[in-house]
């Protein structure tokens, strides 16, 4: 059995690990096994969906392989393994880009699939589910059920952001979308409070393709930020920029954000953004990929770790709403760097437990500090249920059950669909088993 | 005949030949051929590479790794179709030295597809490669060759057996336009588990090995070891005298 930790680095404990290295084997060790497991890619989520302690952990990282690429259509069919930087720097050079992407490239396809990720795009484009034409699962009683949108839909609305609980994902075709390089036109707007940040967001939305937000929820009162907006942009070559990856060598002993860093530091990061604030062309990395460069960046939370808590509410409430929480976090004391405040567009996810919904999602990151921290998420989960708004599971470690199945009325739905033979710490601690 | 590099990887379903050609192809389109024993899994790299890099040329031999026979036959057939610039033989197996203590037949087989089939096979492309006076023969040798210990002597033992015979097909090949390069890898992190590893450990990752491996053979280094720290720690541990190395635990 070996350590393993989630992104949020909140526990280390012990794990039986097993490498799908192929996927003509993949059954032999799913099915076999004499305890329950669950798939486990780049461990970039942040809470337990991934975790399964003293249980199996079938690490997919080893299905790296692409399988197939017609450049006249833009489908790629590749294992679930494959990371989504490998696809864009396959892609791109042939004018195709994924449509959608999460704030990190490193993680597996399977795992974008499972937690549904979506991107600053979402009022264009949806989720990663959106994108997906045909998925391979193998559940561990050996049957092997391919689905998409148009074949077996209900196996495919459960599997899209289904948590990885209905079988194991080795295969999925997607649609990639044109792009006419790797180059956007992007834009830094400067906001003074909510009202300004929702003018913004909605004045954006038809023009802009990518918008989302950094928001300084303790400085300035809260709710002041920065919107960013991007389209992709065939203005001429350039050189690419130079790759400089940094890595966070050691755990500090204590979180270096503390009520002491974090004002300076958002005052600081508030106003250089501001001054530098100007339409610029960037690259597609440090636009989508701000901290990947920044290898084990976690790590600066210290030992103990820290909590996301990413919400979306509906829209009638989301000012309000938001409003609230960022009362609740500055009275706190505790406060998030890596605020991130996006409207999401106004479409329904294909999966059952997909995440997005049509409304405001505000994403903040705590230093784990015990109880003080449980104690503010209480407080912000009671300003969600209250909005009828629901939590990332992508995200989440600590949520309670009852706000976990307020939040997602296709829960039922969805439990049909299960693999009896696939358990994590989130499907205990939230469906029982 | 196109002119594209004809490169030949053996053992091609191991995670370093496959990240080999992987590097290679990025580099630039290769003519390449894969040879293996599994053709289904030796079909599934294929099928990656050639999404990876549309305009390279990609064969596919399936073979048999123990048979002199058939090894002679089949590298007599990949050079019918031209010569051949690079050949990377890199199958093997790390099993476990209490198997192969407990079970003569796991020691045999551990010892046969280390050690004699990569020589096989070497030897085999020496002979063609003799001929046209041209080409690089990369062995995958281990850093566990270099000194026998308790933990992997028998894997060590097949490594070692790599390591004399190509000292001995450098001495043969000195000066002609043939080149033979030994690479010798410390324990290297597979992918699949690269990031699951206990902070602490310090294993190489694949991509870090590999880019020494190709770069190595590029530049026709006589020996590489992969990371290059390995060349240090083994000049010392190759040193240190009997009487202390066997009270080590190691």
């Amino acid at each position: 059995m070996k350590p393993v930790r989630s992104w949020g680095r909140l526990s280390s404990d012990p794990h039986y690990a097993f490498g799908l290295n192929n996927p003509f084997g993949v059954k032999s060790i799913v099915c076999h096994g004499t305890r329950k497991g669950v798939a486990h890619g780049m461990g970039r989520s942040y809470g337990d969906i991934c975790l399964n302690p003293e249980g199996a952990l079938w690490v997919t990282t080893g299905l790296d392989h692409f399988i197939a690429f017609d450049d006249s259509n833009g489908r790629l069919v590749c294992e679930a393994g494959v990371l989504l930087r490998d696809i864009q720097r396959l892609v791109i050079p042939h004018g195709w880009i994924l449509p959608v992407t999460p704030g990190t490239q490193l993680v597996t396809v399977g795992g974008a699939i499972a937690n549904d990720v979506h991107g600053k795009n979402h009022h264009i484009l949806g989720s990663f589910g959106d994108h997906v034409q045909s998925v391979s699962l193998i559940r561990t009683d050996g049957e092997i059920i391919q689905c998409g949108p148009h074949e077996k839909a209900d196996w495919f609305a459960a599997t899209v952001g289904g948590a990885g609980l209905t079988g194991v994902i080795t295969q999925a075709e997607i649609q990639l979308r044109r792009a006419p390089g790797p180059w956007l036109d992007a834009e830094t707007v400067p906001y003074a409070n909510l009202n300004e940040f929702f003018c913004l967001a909605d004045g954006s939305e038809a023009d802009w393709e990518h918008t989302v937000s950094w928001i300084d929820c303790i400085t300035g009162g809260g709710g002041r930020g920065l919107f960013m907006r991007g389209n992709p942009t065939s203005d001429g070559e350039r050189p690419l920029p130079r790759q400089r990856k940094l890595t966070m060598p050691v755990v500090p002993p204590v979180s270096m954000v503390n009520q002491f860093s974090l004002r300076p530091f958002n005052m600081a990061y508030y106003y250089l953004k501001k001054w530098q604030a100007k339409r610029v062309i960037t690259h597609y990395e440090p636009f989508f990929y701000p901290l990947d460069n920044l290898l084990e960046w976690n790590r600066i939370y210290g030992p103990k770790g820290f909590f996301q808590y990413q919400s979306v509410v509906p829209r009638e409430a989301g000012q309000d709403a938001v409003q609230a929480m960022l009362k609740e976090i500055a009275r706190s004391g505790d406060g998030s760097f890596l605020a991130v405040l996006k409207t999401f567009g106004n479409r329904q996810s294909i999966g059952m437990l997909s995440f997005p919904q049509p409304g405001v999602t505000l994403a903040l990151d705590f230093p784990n500090r015990g109880d003080h921290t449980h104690r503010l998420f209480e407080r912000l989960d009671a300003v969600v249920r209250e909005a009828k708004g629901r939590l990332y599971l992508a995200k989440d470690a600590r949520m309670p059950r009852q706000l976990f199945e307020a939040g997602y009325p296709r829960l039922t739905e969805f439990i049909k669909y299960r693999d009896p033979g696939i358990s994590s710490s989130l499907s205990r601690r939230l469906m029982g088993s | 005949m196109n002119n594209k590099k004809r490169i030949v990887v053996v053992g091609a379903t191991s995670a370093m030949a496959e990240h080999c050609a992987r590097l290679w192809l990025a580099k630039q389109p290769v003519d390449l051929t894969l040879v293996g024993r599994d053709a289904q899994r030796v079909e599934r790299v294929a099928a990656d590479l050639k999404v990876r890099s549309p305009q390279s040329e990609i064969r596919i031999v399936q073979a048999d790794f123990f048979n002199p026979g058939a090894i002679s036959a089949t590298v007599e057939n990949i050079f019918q179709s031209g010569n051949v610039d690079i050949v990377l033989i890199a199958h093997g197996s790390l099993s476990s030295q209490t198997d192969c203590q407990e079970d003569l037949e796991a020691c045999c087989k551990t010892l046969e597809v280390n050690g004699v089939s990569p020589v096989l096979y070497a030897e085999a492309f020496a002979k063609q490669m003799e001929r046209s006076n041209q080409g690089t023969i990369a062995i995958i040798g281990s850093v566990a060759g270099d000194r026998g210990r308790k933990s992997n002597y028998i894997y060590g033992a097949a490594k070692g057996l790599v390591t004399r015979y190509a000292q001995g097909l450098q001495h043969r090949f000195e000066g002609t336009g043939v080149k033979v390069v030994l690479i010798k890898p410390g324990p290297t992190d597979t992918p699949m588990t690269a990031h699951l590893k206990a902070s602490g450990s310090k294993l190489a990752s694949v991509e870090g090995v590999v880019k020494l491996i190709v770069d190595g053979v590029e530049s026709g280094r006589l020996v590489v070891y992969a990371p290059g720290i390995w060349r240090a720690i083994m000049l010392v541990l190759m040193h240190i005298p009997n009487k202390i190395f066997n009270k080590m635990d190691i």
